[in-house]
This record gives C-alpha cells, structure tokens and sequence, in this order.
C-alpha cells in the first residue's frame, strides 16, 4: 500500500476522481464476493430448515438408518451416503491412473502432431451431456459388462464378497464405470497443463545429470507439478460426488449398502433427483432435504480435506526444496 | 470515459439484482393468482404432474385458439404443483395422486379433484420365445413384485399359459426409481388384490420395494426389461404401445383376462363409478366389470372449490368443464382413457360447487 503522492494540482484532481472510482470498484467486486457466500449460507440454511423435521423424528439414526420406506415414513439415507462415497472412491480408482498417465503422455511423451488431436478428443469428451453418458452406459455398456464381465467373474468368484449377487448388469460397477469415463477428461486436461507448466530446467536439469526419461518424469516433474495433479483429481471428485442422471440410469437405485460391485445401489444425488418432483408427504420431503444436506455437509468435508491435503503437499514439497 | 460507462452498467445490474431480490421473495402473504396483466387477456396458470402434459398440452393449446383464453401449464411435477397450489401461485394444480386426508388438511382452504382422464399401467417383459399378450393373474403379478416367483416355469404362471413353453430363466423385475404416478396406480393395484403386499410394502408414489432393479422413468425401466433376458417392468400403457413392448394380460376383478387398452381402462372407471360418486378420490384398480383393465387410474386436477376472483374463477370452470367433455375426444389419440360418462356426471356436479363468495361459478347447464 506504499504510494508516491502526486505533485501538482491537475494531477491531485484526477487522482481523487480515482479515488472515488477505486473506492466504488472495491465496494461493488467487495459486494459481489459477499453474496456468493451468502448465497452457500443461504442455500445451506434453507435446505437446514425444511429438513428440520425429518432430523427431529430420527436424529442421527437419519445418517445411520438403513430403511427408506416412503409408504410407513420411515427414513435412513446410510445406503444413499454409501453408494455416492463409494461410487466415487471406485471412480476415482479407475481415472486417476489413466488420467495421469494420459496428461504425462500428452504433455512429456507425445509427438506434437498427435498431442493437439487427442487433447482436443479427451476434452470432447468432458463435453458430452451427462445424459448420453447415461443412456449409452445402459443401451451399451451394461448387457456388454453383463454378459461379459459380470457373469464370469460372477461364475468365478462368486463366493468373494466382492462380486457377490447375481450379474444383472446395472450395478455399482457400471455406475463406477460411467463415472470413471466422465472424470476421465477433467483429471487428463487438469494434469497436462500443469504438467506442461512445470519449468523446462527441472528437466533439463534431471536430463544433463543423466537421468533416464522415466527418472526425468518421476523424479524432476511429476514431484514439481503434484499440487496441481492433487487439484485435478479433486476437481473430478466434487463431479464425481455430484453426479447424478449418468449415474441413476446405471446404478440400479436399490437403497442398500454393499460391497459387491454387482449389486444394485443407489447415490445421495440419484435418491433426489428420483423421488423429489412428486414427493408430497411432509416428512418425505423433509427426509430428502436431510439427505440434500447430508451431501452439502459431505461436499464441503471432502473439500475441506482434500484442501488440506493440498496445503500439507505444498507444504511439504516447499520445504523439501 | 469509457471506465465509467461499464461502472454504470455495473450499478444498474446491482439495481436490478436488489429489486429483483426484494419483495415477494419466500414467506411474502399469498395473495391470489396475480391479476391478468389486461382485462381482456386472461391468463390462467396451472402447474404439476408429468404424465398428462401431452394430453394437458394439447389442451390448452386448443382451448385457447378456441375460446381466446391463454393456459400456461408447467409440468414440474405432483408434489410441485401442490406446493403451487398451496402458495396460491397458480390457478390449478394437476397431480397423479388424490390428495390424502391429512394433505387435505393441510391446504388453506378447501379444495376439489377433478379426475381429468385415465391411464393403464401395463407388465412389459422381455421372456425368450414367450409370445405377446401372457396371461397373468392377481396372484402372480404380487408374486412376482414381492420375490416370491423367481422363474418363469414357475407352476404358477404356467398353469395359467397352458400352450406356451416358458423357459427357466430368473425373474428379474425392474420398477419405477423416480417417484411417479404410474408407481402409484401399480402399488395401488397390488395393495388391492394381495394382502401380503399391502402389509408388507404397501401404496404410493414411491415405496420401499422388496425386489428388483430401479429405472429412471418409463425409459429406465424399459431399458432394464429390454436388456435382460427375464426382465419385467411396470410401464405406462402410451409408453409400451409406442415402443411395440410384450405385455400382459391380467386377470380382472371377474375373472377375465383383458388386455389392457383405452377401452378396457374407461371400463375400470366406469366400473368404480359407485365407490367414486361416495368419495372421486378413491382408487379404481381391480375394478368391478367383465371389461375391466384392472391396472387403471386417474390423473387429477386440483382447484380451490372457493376461489378468490370471480372472472379468473369463470374461466377456470369454463376451462374445466371443456376439458371434461369436449376435451375428452383428444385422450385416445395420445393413448389415455376418456372419462366415462358416470365420471363426467360426477366431475360436473363438482365443478357447480365452485364459487366467489357463494355464488356459482359454473355458467348454467347447457
């Protein structure tokens, strides 16, 4: 805030009318940014209060409580909360090598010629409506996964816990799946950019001490740029937790907690997406505001740690330096 | 210059933005439909279910090249167009559920259902080498929903299909995720004829089911029952004619098997025509009637019966009263059932008991 003090009076006029426009400019940005916290406050103390009754008539039993009987009013979202954390751990699972080893392809490994047409396709890809994700993964993805993973593996291994049930095709693996395809995209152009954004002396650096390729990537870059990989696969987690129409054709929307792949299950975002439109009964609609604000409450825990992951990362690779 | 020209447009987004936040936001007093903008074009507002807006959409669009007076329909749902309807932000609200009594206390004033028209929902299955039309009875349908029946050489349904050669494949049933008027007729009907279902899953828009896959909309359910050999899905009767699906044949209510159709779905309501004349909300699954399709219902509108403008109040009844008779003749087209006569009897005497401040709204009878 050190500032030269201008000579002059001309010169003084025009520096108050500045004034006078920067005080206004800081007022207005300064208004902005408060309503956008105020619309989060907003938005969280609305969904708050119509969901007041359904934590009034089950308290914590709502997270724990395994029953969502619309017909007796009997609410518990614990297979809803289930089905999204694991749904988007499974994705996450699946996209985050691919996607890391698509961005350090394009950004390190790729010939400029084909770097520019995949770029352009895995960005495609991000632009596809979530729909499309959903109905393809239905009409094609899930008789293919069922007659031809699921059953097998089924057959197989059908006493693992892991691949328990009956193969019917829709399943917390085809949801996993779609959800993998659709992150896919956010994880590949977030990492190559900031692969690509790493300085050409940290290679040259690891390259003149005789460094292989591999150690170079390993080594000089992908340590250098890991704040922003972080970024990305967190970005595509918050889509992931969010999803909803791609993930409600294929998911089966069963409300019960398994491990299996094969079975049925269903998400926090699917549940409201399916049943809010013509829910009428007062303590439905108040069980399904309990579980919109689970999923807020949720949202900002996952954002909270993977922030603080981010900042020990930083940190961390800061102080190694 | 140029600086303070974008701070202006700057400022009087922030304007905009203040007003447009300012009054009328949520807990503002409910204080009727707003007024038409002009007298001379009434603008009636209606918002709610989803399954009639084909029909409703036509409708309206008709009506108001007809008779001059706007409709503007929003298909946003049952549940929020009962909101709606409670906020007094429209004229009607359409739901493909009767309001419960406890809902019915809940609304500020008293309120009138109008069975518009109704539909069948049909059992699409997907058997190999299993021909069209399979014959299946009360007992099955709630056996097959509740897990009990597991195969399709289950004796049950053979027994019922003499000539065909089911194969022993798995049952897998596939049901409505999303809350829906189709679920509620279904439900209903099972809770009708099958003691077991009704104490153990029992009726409405959305319920806790005890087997199978759950499909988003009639699309989900049928891709579900298309793409598994052995599935089977509930569906809308337009849905499944549209889409050339297998379905059923149910035993009815006197001991025939009728397929469903627009005809056989106005014999269900013809047939319930005495227990709707005691109260219009009750439910015409498994209806009395050789021609009965037992899996039928209504879709409704709902109004205020004491309405809070008299000229808005006229043209609502106008409105409706069209829509009970003339109206009726554009449902089979889009594959609903048209009222049958006895139900319209019994809309019209509803309708008289429409009013401003006591005095009928209903122009006098024709």
């Amino acid at each position: 805030m050190k500032q030269t003090t201008a000579v002059g009076s001309p010169r003084l006029r025009s520096r108050r009318r500045h004034d006078v426009g920067d005080a206004l400019f800081l007022r207005v940005t300064q208004a902005f940014a408060l309503a956008m916290v105020a619309v989060v406050l907003l938005a969280l103390g609305v969904t708050a209060r119509s969901a007041w009754p359904a934590v009034r008539a089950f308290g914590l039993g709502f997270l724990t409580g395994s029953t969502w009987d619309p017909v007796a009013d009997k609410f518990g979202a614990w297979p809803f909360v289930w089905g999204t954390l694991y749904s988007s751990f499974l994705a996450l699972l699946l996209a985050v090598p691919v996607g890391v080893a698509g961005a350090i392809f394009l950004s390190e490994l790729s010939p400029r010629w084909l770097s520019g047409p995949v770029s352009f396709l895995v960005e495609l890809l991000a632009a596809i409506p979530s729909v499309v994700y959903g109905l393809w993964g239905l009409l094609v993805m899930v008789p293919w996964l069922r007659d031809r993973v699921q059953a097998p593996l089924n057959g197989a291994l059908g006493n693992w816990p892991l691949f328990s049930g009956a193969p019917y095709g829709v399943s917390m693996m085809a949801a996993a799946l779609v959800l993998a395809i659709m992150i896919l995209p956010i994880i590949t152009a977030v990492a190559r950019d900031v692969l690509r954004a790493v300085p050409r002396e940290q290679r040259e650096a690891a390259l003149a001490l005789g460094s292989t390729r591999w150690e170079t990537i390993w080594r000089a870059v992908l340590p250098f740029g890991r704040v922003g990989v972080l970024g990305a696969v967190i970005l595509a987690l918050g889509r992931a937790l969010g999803e909803t129409m791609a993930v409600t054709m294929v998911i089966g929307n069963r409300p019960e907690a398994s491990i299996s792949l094969l079975n049925p299950a269903y998400t926090m975002a699917s549940v409201l997406a399916n049943e809010y439109a013509e829910a009428t009964g007062r303590l439905h609609v108040a069980a399904l505001s309990g579980v919109a604000l689970t999923l807020f409450v949720i949202t900002f825990i996952v954002n909270g740690l993977a922030r603080w992951l981010v900042w020990r990362v930083a940190h961390r690779a800061g102080g190694s330096r | 210059m140029r600086r303070w020209f974008g701070l202006g447009i700057l400022l009087a987004a922030v304007a905009a933005a203040g007003c447009a936040g300012g009054p009328g936001g949520e807990g503002a007093p409910p204080s009727g439909p707003r007024p038409a903008p002009s007298a001379g074009a009434l603008r009636l507002n209606g918002a709610g279910a989803t399954f009639p807006y084909p029909l409703y959409s036509r409708w309206f669009d008709t009506y108001s090249r007809e008779h001059g007076i706007q409709v503007n329909y929003q298909s946003i749902g049952s549940g929020g167009g009962i909101q709606q309807l409670k906020n007094r932000t429209v004229d009607f609200g359409a739901s493909d559920a009767p309001l419960s009594d406890e809902e019915q206390k809940e609304m500020p004033a008293p309120v009138i259902h109008i069975p518009t028209v109704a539909g069948a929902v049909v059992l699409a299955y997907n058997v190999p080498d299993a021909p069209k039309g399979l014959r299946m009875s009360p007992e099955v349908v709630a056996g097959i929903f509740l897990g009990q029946i597991k195969k399709w050489n289950d004796p049950q349904i053979t027994a019922l299909n003499p000539d065909v050669s089911l194969p022993d494949t798995a049952v897998v049933v596939a049901h409505r995720s999303d809350g829906s008027g189709t679920t509620y007729i279904f439900t209903h009907y099972l809770s009708a004829v099958s003691p077991d279902w009704q104490t153990k899953v029992g009726a409405g828009k959305s319920v806790s089911w005890p087997v199978g896959l759950g499909g988003k909309g009639n699309e989900g359910v049928t891709g579900v029952v298309k793409q598994t050999p052995g599935g089977i899905g509930y569906v809308e009767l337009a849905y499944a004619i549209q889409n050339n699906l297998n379905y059923a044949q149910v035993r009815n209510a006197a001991g025939q098997f009728v397929e469903p159709s627009v005809v056989s779905t106005t014999a269900a309501a013809a047939g319930s025509a005495a227990a709707l004349k005691r109260d219009v909300r009750a439910s015409i699954a498994n209806a009395a009637g050789a021609e009965a399709y037992p899996i039928s219902g209504f879709t409704y509108i709902l109004v205020y019966r004491d309405q809070p403008d008299l000229e808005r109040g006229k043209a609502l009844a106008d409105l409706l009263d069209w829509a009970i008779r003339d109206g009726q003749k554009f449902a089979p087209d889009l594959h609903y059932a048209p009222l049958p006569a006895a139900v319209v009897k019994i809309n019209e005497a509803a309708l008289r008991q429409l009013n401003y401040q006591g005095q009928p709204l209903l122009a006098t009878a024709p």
